[in-house]
């Protein structure tokens, strides 16, 4: 094994998803892996502790998927890059320090393999139910940014992805992965260190006694520091001022949480990517994120053969969602299909950000078999047939 | 602790470079103790001649996990129950910082017992103090894990149902290497038990029982802070030593202080490393 001192395994391989994000992780830099075991996440956790020696890393498995996230962030104070991976149960307990780590503006990155919920569901079987959650899961006001990979070249490069958006907007990143991804096993080419871009933290670099722990750039983003570099900063989980000291009062709400929400807002454009295929002329677009896009893809090109325009739009950016484009594109197609692992979530998104201009119908993806494209194309037909647009959205009996 | 200084003739209370003063005043009302369990760690930090820039304090939520607040070190005051949790974390990423939880009984022993009895497991290098007040204060005085059986509480106006936790006897018997108990009477005992903790490897428990004048003492009406420190002046018994399944907390009862462990056990790092050093050496051997 070709291993360089930052633990990037630079080859072609045949990885599983799971293998991949590990991968990704040791090579964006990640030192610290905290997590509770959990299927189908688990092996990201074995690949990350058999390689965790080999380049100074440490895991520790906590109690609960709650110590977990507390641990990371008690990590990533530290000054290590810090990761927690698990799967629809163990992320509903990351709820809590969520928030902790948006409010205290901790960069780590959280990877949620999703499988069949609600409560336990299918442990082993795929779901795409906590797209959502991953949103608006924790209490209060805050934006977050999710990531959905559909492949596992896509779970290393959305992985190292993931922890450079993190340290660029001290947010917690969620990698929405799903279990058919985690498990599949493809060619995955991991570039040399040097062809791999890493954001490094953003430190403060000036006087000791100067230092504000939430004082804002000029793009809304404070600058870190580590635990033990001699700052002696506090931070807390109340409502904060720059000094990091508890204000109760609704102006330092406006003043605290509200940039929470504008350092990610006001950075969309940068943020947001997605593919599109084909969308030029196309009538109908198949709005597809993770594991549906390999499916969006194929459907694509069978109904492409068959004589419909269609074309296809992957989210690589769930949240924040890509209004602006959905918008454009509601404008110029007569409708849009989405497929989902669950019964309707982000379907929602797409039917607000379509301003009544285009048609959005609904597939709920999976219950026939994985691979089993026949519901969306029977879908795409129907839609076409659409004279007007209808209000809501559309689920065709099949 | 050194006597006032006078600096450029501003009056500098020897407290100063380890609180927080812009902060000051707290919020802790009139007759609590935390401020005399914060006196004493204070004053244990200066005498336990440890680097202070390498000292990261981490508090929940409650009265008490107020006191990271204050602390002029790198402090976190963090989610209810996991001030232990987010601690390993830190310890983990930094062996070289010194961890100390600093919060209430509720806190540490309701919402945050499955960390504290993990954390002792383990051995993470930590120094906990877990001041018991016998209440939820900060919420107005609700029935809490610690109160005693038969006591008065909003949430129990019949009397506490339940039996209390014996918080040295949790901490002994899930691992931990040191366990001492002070009421904040015992402010120069508290202070050597939280130096000599300071200095200890592994997870070391230091419970403070303080009063709470505002809710506990008035709701069972047991007169104020001074009340209590008499109380605790009449009845506090120092046992060194005691087996610490003796050290149950009955409603107005004796409550037995003293050192009741010091031991040695390798900490989570020191395992980690062994093996990690072991692994190491079998892989250079098979080459």
């Amino acid at each position: 094994m070709r291993i360089d001192k930052r633990g990037v395994l630079t080859g072609t391989w045949n990885l599983s998803g799971n293998q991949a994000c590990a991968e990704g992780a040791l090579a964006a830099g990640c030192r610290f892996l905290s997590a509770y075991p959990i299927p189908p996440s688990i092996e990201v956790v074995e690949r990350f502790t058999q390689r965790a020696k080999e380049v100074g890393a440490v895991f520790v498995q906590m109690e609960d998927e709650i110590s977990v996230l507390a641990a990371v962030l008690g990590a990533s104070w530290t000054g290590k890059k810090s990761m927690t991976v698990t799967s629809g149960p163990g992320f509903s307990n990351m709820m809590e320090h969520l928030g902790l780590g948006v409010m205290l503006e901790t960069p780590c990155v959280i990877v949620d393999i999703q499988r069949a919920g609600p409560a336990i569901g299918i442990p082993t079987r795929v779901g795409q139910g906590d797209m959502m959650q991953a949103r608006w899961g924790s209490h209060g006001d805050y934006e977050i940014i999710a990531l959905s990979p559909s492949s596992p070249q896509e779970m290393f490069d959305f992985t190292i992805k993931a922890f450079n958006l993190s340290e660029r907007y001290r947010v917690p990143v969620a990698v929405m992965s799903d279990a058919y991804v985690a498990h599949l096993k493809e060619k995955v080419v991991i570039p040399p260190a040097g062809k791999i871009k890493i954001k490094p933290r953003r430190y403060y670099k000036g006087r000791k006694d100067k230092y504000l722990p939430f004082k804002r750039d000029k793009d809304f983003v404070p600058r870190m520091v580590d635990i033990g570099a001699g700052y002696r900063f506090h931070v807390t989980g109340l409502t904060h001022d720059e000094r990091g000291y508890p204000i109760m009062f609704e102006e330092c709400q406006e003043h605290n949480v509200h940039p929470l929400v504008k350092k990610i807002r006001h950075y969309v454009d940068k943020i947001v990517e997605f593919q599109e295929v084909e969308t030029d002329d196309a009538e109908v677009v198949i709005i597809s994120y993770g594991a549906t896009s390999r499916f969006a893809l194929k459907a694509m090109e069978q109904a492409r053969k068959s004589g419909m325009k269609v074309g296809s739009l992957k989210l690589i950016t769930v949240w924040p969602f890509p209004d602006k484009r959905v918008a454009e594109l509601a404008k110029k197609a007569k409708a849009f299909v989405v497929l989902e692992i669950n019964y309707g979530q982000i379907v929602f998104e797409v039917e607000r950000c379509s301003y009544g201009n285009a048609n959005v119908a609904f597939v709920s993806h999976g219950e026939k078999g994985i691979d089993n494209i026949e519901d969306l194309l029977s879908t795409i037909e129907q839609v076409m047939k659409e004279k007007k647009v209808r209000k809501g959205i559309i689920e065709y009996r099949t | 602790m050194s006597p006032l200084k006078t600096i450029d003739s501003k009056i500098v209370h020897p407290m100063d470079n380890l609180l927080r003063m812009e902060r000051i005043p707290h919020i802790w009302c009139p007759s609590c103790g935390i401020g005399l369990a914060v006196t004493a760690f204070t004053a244990a930090l200066e005498k336990a001649k440890i680097d202070l820039n390498k000292v990261a304090i981490v508090s929940g939520i409650g009265c008490t996990g107020r006191v990271a607040g204050y602390t002029k070190l790198d402090s976190f005051h963090t989610t209810h129950g996991r001030p232990i949790a987010f601690g390993t974390g830190i310890k983990i990423g930094n062996p070289e910082i010194k961890v100390v939880v600093f919060s209430g009984d509720g806190d540490l022993i309701a919402i945050g017992g499955n960390h504290f009895i993990h954390a002792a497991r383990r051995n993470i290098d930590m120094l906990v103090v877990c001041v018991n007040n016998f209440i939820y204060a900060m919420t107005g005085g609700q029935v809490a894990p610690t109160t005693p059986l038969a006591a008065y509480a909003t949430t129990s106006p019949y009397g506490c149902v339940e039996p209390p936790f014996n918080i040295p006897y949790l901490a002994d018997s899930s691992g931990a290497v040191y366990v001492a108990r002070w009421t904040t009477l015992h402010i120069r005992r508290l202070t050597n038990s939280i130096t000599e903790a300071l200095n200890k490897r592994g997870f070391s428990v230091v419970e403070v029982i303080s009063p709470c004048g505002m809710y506990y003492s008035r709701i069972n009406k047991l007169g104020d802070g001074l009340d209590m420190m008499k109380f605790y002046h009449d009845n506090a018994e120092i046992r060194h030593g005691e087996d610490t399944k003796n050290l149950g907390i009955g409603f107005q009862t004796k409550i037995i202080v003293g050192k009741f462990v010091d031991r040695e056990r390798p900490t989570y790092m020191d395992s980690y490393n062994k093996w990690l050093s072991e692994i190491k050496t079998e892989e250079k051997l098979r080459k």
